[in-house]
């Protein structure tokens, strides 16, 4: 039994690769799109249009970053991109009101969004209810709430504290670089680190894989489920100031199918819906994908819907390959 | 470490699934534990690993009475168990399994601040239970969902070894495996005897019983009714002792049970 085992192994196998490293399709395709917009279209290739490429996928990049979380404890959060709205509204509205101050606006959005985090949380694990429909649920209240809060119109923000993460940047090798790009890279390095160098994301990955054995080695399974929905909550909060940052508007209509745009990221990234497989890294990679094809294929021409097709040709394409390595296993 | 149990008692509303059982672990010893379905034998080892608290009765430790709330108190008197699913997170590595619930930091201002795991630390230690116990696996950096049944139970093994254990409770660490495998998780049932761990195995398979075991724990309707030698009775008396055919005197001697199936059509 054992020896059979032994000998499949040595024969080459292009879907050990992938079962090693579920980055490293997802790396392969972002290098082909680059290459192919590069050498088709004359504008893709340069500094500027590169830059454009990572601004715009800050904020889904961010909130895609607290999703990898989620599912990788098996759950989804339909609620994100409503939740991080919400926050941009409570924010520039604070602020836009003279009642606070723009630090102590910003804070109190990303509060919000933590106590929204917290919300779904313990209604997951202490009420055992879906994610799926805790935050199907929240995604329609929070969506309304904001509009009811600022009654349908969307709020300016004046520059400040609140439009600094866009409105500053710094020269990094001849690269001008936004505040919000830097903080996008170090808040990847920090979850990233977080999975990977300590036990707390063992732990999130053993709960999103076997729960039951992760309970039986003594895991806090309530408590790590917990612990990530709260920590995606503070993401999606400084997703809304990312946001603030891109446009200084804050609108109740903005993001609207940005909780599927983030779960596509992740998808596309290598994560598995099905938890405990994946990571941040294939996400980052994800999001640049996503934002590379609407780029190169809106220089080379092409209709915006058909860039959507598209896109949806690739999340099915990243499922399909995530099974197709998953069933070659012994 | 020698675990004595006495009059050990659990009902769940009108069942009752332990009856004043008595249980024995000798140090250093592999005590099988056998009985029919629905025996208790479960309820019985539940009840050693902290997972069911019992109605009545005392556990001792190498004499020191102890009475455990969870799976965790057991565990921290070295009280380990391999259950029959393993516990393993497939899509982990089998360093991480080996740690998963009790990963080591790095020490020093890395591991207290940014609570940085020990990483090469815990692949050296897991190596090295692997080798210790003689558990062939390629890399430790596999995972376990691409490894065969017997080598998963391995894995589970080295984890129930690897902690300073005291006693290892194996529940059904055979069933599932083939011919060679079961002979190889046999093998290293042996080997943790051998480093002084006594082991608890409950199994339904008599010739696996009847090779590694030094005693046999016979339950029958929550209770222990006799303590087989394997080296004095046969599989056969073993099965008659369960089923409750045969009868273990005082002395250790057998007798037949007359009428031990009840019918239910007997008026008496």
């Amino acid at each position: 039994m054992t020896a059979v085992t032994q000998d499949q192994a040595k024969r080459f196998d292009p879907g050990e690769i992938f079962r090693r490293s579920p980055v490293v399709g997802p790396l392969l395709a972002l290098v082909v799109a680059i290459v192919v917009f590069s050498v088709s279209t004359d504008t893709f290739l340069n500094l500027d249009n590169l830059s454009l490429v990572v601004e715009q996928s800050l904020v889904i990049g961010t909130l895609a970053l607290g999703q990898t979380l989620v599912i990788l404890t098996n759950g989804i959060d339909l609620s994100n991109a409503s939740n991080a709205v919400l926050a941009t509204l409570i924010m520039a509205m604070l602020v836009a009101s003279g009642a606070t101050s723009g630090w102590l606006g910003l804070v109190t959005g990303i509060v919000t969004s933590v106590v929204i985090g917290f919300l779904i949380g313990t209604l997951v694990t202490r009420a055992k209810l879906p994610p799926f429909i805790v935050t199907l649920g929240l995604f329609t209240i929070l969506t309304a709430l904001g509009r009811l809060f600022a009654s349908g119109q969307s709020v300016p923000v004046k520059g400040g504290v609140l439009a600094w993460l866009g409105t500053e940047s710094y020269l990094f090798g001849g690269i001008p670089v936004t505040y919000g790009m830097t903080l996008a890279l170090i808040m990847f390095i920090v979850v990233w680190y977080a999975l990977v160098r300590t036990s707390w994301g063992k732990h999130v990955y053993a709960v999103g894989n076997a729960p039951e054995a992760a309970r039986l080695t003594g895991i806090n399974v309530g408590r790590t489920v917990l612990s990530v929905y709260i920590v995606a909550g503070l993401i999606y909060g400084i997703a809304a100031w990312q946001a603030l940052g891109r446009v200084p508007n804050a609108d109740p209509n903005a993001f609207e199918t940005g909780n599927l745009e983030s779960i596509t990221a992740v998808v596309i990234g290598g994560t598995s819906l099905f938890g405990g497989r994946g990571g941040v890294t294939g996400t980052l990679v994800g999001a640049l994908i996503v934002a590379v094809l609407q780029s190169g294929l809106t220089q080379l021409g092409v209709d915006d819907l058909y860039q959507e097709v598209a896109i949806g040709v690739l999340v099915i394409a990243a499922v399909a390959v995530d099974r197709f390595a998953r069933r070659r296993q012994p | 470490m020698s675990i004595t149990a006495r009059g050990l008692s659990k009902r769940y509303g009108h069942v009752v699934a332990m009856d004043r059982t008595d249980f024995d672990l000798a140090d250093g010893e592999v005590l099988a534990v056998v009985g029919d379905n629905g025996a208790g034998k479960s309820t019985l080892i539940k009840t050693l690993s902290g997972a069911v608290i019992p109605d009545e009765g005392g556990i001792e430790l190498d004499g020191k009475p102890v009475r455990f709330r969870g799976p965790l108190e057991a565990r921290r008197h070295g009280i380990e168990t391999i259950y029959q699913d393993l516990a393993v997170a497939p899509a982990q590595d089998i360093a991480s399994n080996l740690y998963l619930g009790r990963e080591r930091r790095l020490a020093g201002w890395r591991g207290k601040l940014l609570r940085h795991l020990d990483r090469k630390g815990m692949r050296e230690h897991a190596q090295q239970v692997l080798d210790e116990l003689g558990i062939g696996i390629k890399s430790i950096s596999q995972t376990v969902e691409t490894l065969s049944g017997g080598q998963r139970q391995a894995v589970a093994v080295a984890r129930a070894a690897a902690f300073g254990t005291k006693v290892v409770i194996m529940d059904e660490p055979t069933a599932a495996l083939g011919v060679a495998e079961s002979a190889k998780v046999l093998e290293l049932i042996g080997r943790i005897r051998d480093r002084g761990i006594p082991v608890v195995l409950i199994s339904h398979n008599m010739p696996h019983v009847f090779e590694i075991a030094d005693r046999v724990h016979v339950h029958r309707l929550g209770k222990r009714v006799a303590i087989a030698d394997p080296g004095r009775h046969s599989m056969n008396e073993v099965v008659g002792l369960l089923t409750g055919a045969l009868r273990m005197n005082e002395e250790g001697t057998l007798s037949e049970v007359s009428g031990a199936v009840h019918t239910g059509l007997d008026p008496d």
